[in-house]
């Protein structure tokens, strides 16, 4: 099975820099611990500070380390596909309580 | 078979995702894994609203500091998974087995903190007047064990096959020609980590 006629279709582009990536990750993870414990803000600004971190850092890993932003677009929406999925399950459960 | 050469003579072939089998194949797994994870995540944060006074504050019963460290560990071990890939469509030989290997330590190392762990809350944890923090201690207890149990069983097997991926580098098998199964292999991996980024903001920090 040859991978070498395919991989130059799949990598028309350069690899990005995972150390920059890697970098970005650390602050990112020291920032969360920081805001976590060593804030005077209220707690839903704690939350939703920790939350958009913990998006960040998810999307630097599946955009560069999983190579999504240099696939194909139809593969990008595969990706996608189980977040409209997630989103009716979490609002259904949350329905069964409220 | 002459009427179906003559057919599709001329047509280009279809095209589909342009990604070959096996990618595509590991994304759509991925994607039950979301839903798997998101089921959990999803229930526990609904349990948790309803019972938010039996919750303990963070770091009041988990080890943040070690988690955070071990949170590192595994991002690091996405980065040498990933030169690992880079390494394999590059033919460098030296730079697969290594960067393979090192992958496979940090992912042990990460289990083995988490193993660490368990074994320390369980016998030593303090929450709500019991002895030790099991998976029994209240909402608490068994969404904390099951979320992350469940994570590092995904761990787990990512390992082993870190493991047989490392040995078949040692064999040569890797190369600039035959370099899909570290591809795919590091998609599982980055997904692994991806959820732990998830699961430790939301268990251990929130």
């Amino acid at each position: 099975m040859s991978d070498h006629a395919a991989a130059s279709e799949e990598h028309g582009h350069e690899a990005p820099n995972y150390l920059l990536i890697w970098l970005y990750l650390f602050i990112l993870t020291v920032a969360e611990v920081a805001v976590a414990f060593v804030s005077h803000f209220p707690k839903w600004v704690v939350v939703i500070a920790l939350l958009t971190m913990a998006m960040w850092k998810a999307l630097l890993v599946a955009l560069y380390y999983m190579h999504l932003k240099f696939e194909p677009k139809r593969l990008r929406l595969v990706a996608l596909a189980p977040l409209p999925a997630v989103a009716i399950m979490i609002i259904a459960i949350m329905m069964e309580y409220v | 078979m002459a009427q179906a050469a003559t057919a599709t003579a001329g047509r280009a072939p279809e095209r589909g995702l342009d990604v070959y089998n096996q990618k595509v194949g590991m994304w759509v797994f991925l994607c039950s894994e979301v839903m798997f994870f998101a089921g959990l995540i999803g229930s526990y944060v609904v349990l948790r609203f309803g019972a938010s006074d039996s919750w303990a504050q963070p770091g009041e019963v988990l080890n943040v500091p070690i988690t955070a460290v071990n949170t590192f560990v595994l991002i690091c071990s996405s980065v040498t998974m990933v030169k690992a890939f880079a390494a394999a469509e590059a033919g460098d030989q030296k730079g697969i087995k290594l960067y393979l290997v090192l992958t496979f330590l940090l992912g042990a190392t990460f289990l083995g903190v988490q193993v660490f762990e368990y074994t320390h809350l369980i016998q030593h944890g303090e929450w709500q007047g019991s002895h030790g923090f099991t998976p029994r201690a209240g909402l608490y207890g068994s969404t904390f064990f099951t979320m992350t149990g469940f994570h590092g069983f995904h761990v787990l097997l990512g390992v082993i096959c870190l493991g047989w991926a490392s040995l078949q580098a040692f064999r040569g098998r890797w190369g600039s020609d035959h370099y899909h199964g570290i591809e795919v292999l590091g998609l599982y991996w980055h997904f692994v980590d991806l959820v732990w980024i998830i699961l430790f903001t939301i268990v251990y920090l929130i």
